[in-house]
């Protein structure tokens, strides 16, 4: 299975961030390096905002990860709700 | 007093519908072919437009908001850094020279990127990608603004970056990066989007970012790392963007199978020679190594390449030709062209240096199959001379790659122990190739290239300052003694060494 | 059509030997000594002898690399666009049949002290 990846800054709000897709996505896996974080998972990832929610206490639009988003791996799929990242194989 | 959030009275697909979707309309007084010229002379069939899907759905009032955002974070710090002379942070003035390098082939390319998506955003007939487009233009100068700015500081302070304009046009390193984009955008726009949006945006931009970025957070450079990340919660939207028009082009009509795939093959050829510039970087120019070319290459590109070729095998895409090659091409390259940069940095307009004992342990550990062997000794050799006071310089300039324009100086698949030479005559006119890729490249599109500016043959022609090495310093900006050269006994050096240490002494 | 375009496009060679105002381009490279990390230009005109160019462009170029003052020249072999080539000496470079943008590599057996190391 392929893997998909996330890379987010490392800041304030992206903990909280981290600590969300961690929860919703027990097979992932965190790699933190000066600055950056990248985020591991087999196959699927999904973020999901009230996780997020759950975790920042404040209202967050999954368009707010474009902020400190670095790089993604794998095809997206956003909704109000969700945004994943998928391979088809 | 609390205040609740009203609920969103039209859902994301349908907020992103009406904003864009809705702004298309069909011709009445006009043919569509006269208005979209460029749209089907490359032989790509597109049947139905709509069938685009829109990976991010982001609205241009949307858009504004979080690029606003992104823009006010990004000069706070620019002006932090400023402020607190964050230019004495770097680990070594000689990592400047990575940052010139940028500057000079890099920020002009973001440039270029821009004009090539705007021109695209008016020829593509769908909606959709129009507006993608377009965002992605205005983004890309984006880029070009916030790296100026960024490396704006260290300009006060250091040489080699004020002419970066000029010399992206007129000296020869940077060509490489300036005739990458120009094929581009003397390209039809589905060509253009597969050579930026998906070959380079997407199969190949971690390489150059995450090094970059990387190199620059291990270095102290927080003028860089803060536009590298500003730049990349773009390059989200880019590579998205990318994946999707590939998808859409294949899923269309299966005739376009063969054209995708032979623009898969020659822009993965080129930006892998593009990306040499940032291998010689990582492994060269990074006082505080982030990790090897060699590594970068094996998670970002391979790990991540076999990612994405096995999901797109589905259309009957295979991963392009000489991917096969990186396996060992992946070990020589960087060495092969900082041996190149250092013998010519008469004529570069950052410094070189010979590898210190330390710097060469770090590459024979990192590259232990072909450092020691093929390498060590041209080094070892080179600091003889400069011990001897006889510093090595090569007064014969290079030919040329007709194709990427970089100095053709890889060697044969196989046999690391001799250059790679290819040639081909045309029209009665000989030309020359760094590697088969290049020749192919040159081959399916002889009239185009055969016009390329080569930055050598075009100073022999007089065309380059109309004298010798002088008058082409300059033409190109570059002060003799002082943006060139060893960066040991180099002003920047001197300057670094004695501001640092008033930083911590009252005399 | 020898390019993708909309209509019949013909390109303009930006090097050809008209441009070099009498001179012409020689590539040189000597195999396998990649101290000199590239071919390189010899500036030269068609009319000017070969040996002209092997002492007056090419082997000053070549000082830096420690087998240079070992070169017996009398025992090169040269290869002209990549195929073996026995140049005359006392002849011009077009009396050599080298044109405009040709190549010649020249190589050394048995002598290469910065080879790769087993």
């Amino acid at each position: 299975m392929s893997t998909v990846f996330i890379i987010l800054q490392a800041n304030e709000e992206t903990r909280s961030i981290v600590d969300a897709i961690m929860i919703d996505n027990p097979n992932a896996v965190v790699k933190r390096e000066p600055a950056m974080i990248k985020i591991d998972a087999p196959g699927e990832m999904v973020i999901k905002r009230e996780t997020i929610e759950a975790e920042m206490g404040r209202d967050f639009d999954l368009q707010e990860l474009q902020i400190n988003l670095i790089t993604l791996s794998g095809h997206v799929d956003e909704t109000e709700d969700t945004f994943s990242l998928s391979w088809n194989n | 007093m609390d205040m609740k959030a009203t609920k969103k009275k039209i859902g994301m697909k349908e907020k992103y519908r009406l904003l864009t979707r809705d702004l298309g309309w069909e011709t009445t007084y006009q043919t569509k072919e006269d208005i979209y010229p460029y749209a089907t002379y490359e032989g790509i069939k597109i049947h139905d437009w709509d069938k685009w899907e829109d990976p991010f759905r982001l609205t241009m009032d949307s858009y504004w908001k979080y690029q606003a955002e992104k823009e006010r974070k990004f000069y706070a710090i620019i002006d932090a850094h400023a402020q607190n002379n964050g230019h004495l942070n770097i680990t070594d003035a000689s990592y400047l020279s990575a940052l010139k390098i940028f500057l000079q082939a890099i920020s002009p390319a973001e440039y270029a990127s821009h004009k090539g998506f705007a021109r695209v955003g008016r020829e593509f007939p769908g909606v959709g990608p129009q507006v993608a487009c377009q965002m992605q233009s205005i983004d890309e100068i984006r880029h070009a603004q916030t790296q100026i700015h960024a490396m704006s500081n260290y300009n006060k302070y250091y040489n080699g970056f004020h002419a970066f304009a000029d010399q992206r046009d007129r000296i020869w390193y940077t060509s490489v990066a300036r005739s990458f984009f120009d094929d581009a955008m003397s390209a039809g726009p589905f060509e253009f989007i597969i050579a930026i949006g998906f070959s380079f945006e997407y199969v190949l931009t971690n390489l150059l970012f995450v090094p970059f970025m990387s190199g620059a957070a291990y270095n102290g450079d927080m003028a860089t790392v803060t536009f590298g990340f500003s730049a990349q919660s773009d390059e989200a939207r880019h590579m998205t963007l990318g994946l999707e028009c590939i998808k859409f082009m294949l899923e269309q009509d299966p005739d376009n199978l063969p054209i995708v795939q032979k623009w898969l093959d020659k822009w993965f050829g080129r930006g892998m020679r593009l990306l040499t510039l940032v291998g010689t970087m990582m492994d060269y120019m990074l006082p505080k190594r982030v990790m090897s070319w060699s590594e970068a290459w094996e998670i970002y590109g391979e790990e991540n390449g076999k990612a994405l070729f096995n999901d797109l095998a589905r259309y009957g895409i295979r991963p392009p030709k000489g991917w096969d090659l990186t396996g060992e091409s992946k070990e020589h390259v960087s060495h092969q062209l900082m041996l190149g940069l250092y013998q010519w940095r008469f004529g570069t307009s950052f410094h070189g240096w010979i590898p210190s004992n330390d710097d060469m342990d770090w590459l024979s550990s990192k590259y232990p199959n072909t450092f020691d062997k093929y390498y060590r000794p041209r080094w070892d050799h080179i600091k003889k001379l400069e011990a001897e006071g006889k510093p090595f310089k090569n007064y014969g300039l290079p030919k040329l790659c007709q194709t990427c324009q970089l100095p053709a100086l890889f060697t044969e698949p196989g046999d690391p122990t001799s250059l790679c030479q290819r040639e081909v005559t045309y029209k009665k006119e000989k030309y020359h190739f760094c590697s088969d890729s290049c020749q192919d490249t040159f081959n399916q599109e002889p009239e185009k290239y055969i016009q390329a500016w080569l930055p050598m043959t075009q100073l022999f022609q007089g065309n380059s300052g109309g004298g010798g090495l002088d008058a082409w310093m300059d033409w190109v900006s570059l002060q003799d003694g002082v943006d060139n050269g060893d960066y040991h006994g180099s002003e920047d050096q001197k300057n670094f060494d004695a501001w640092k240490s008033m930083t911590t002494s009252n005399k | 059509m020898a390019v993708t375009a909309n209509y019949e496009y013909v390109g303009v060679p930006a090097d050809t030997l008209a441009n070099f105002h009498g001179n012409q381009i020689v590539y040189a490279c000597w195999d396998q000594h990649l101290l000199l990390a590239a071919p390189f230009i010899c500036f030269v005109t068609p009319e000017s002898l070969f040996k002209d160019m092997v002492t007056g462009s090419i082997m000053p170029l070549l000082e830096s690399d420690p087998d240079f003052a070992a070169i017996d020249w009398s025992k090169v072999e040269w290869l002209k666009s990549n195929q073996p080539f026995t140049p005359d000496f006392e002849a011009s470079i077009a009396g050599n049949g080298i044109g405009h943008k040709d190549q010649v590599r020249f190589r050394t057996p048995n002598l290469n002290t910065l080879r790769a190391i087993d």
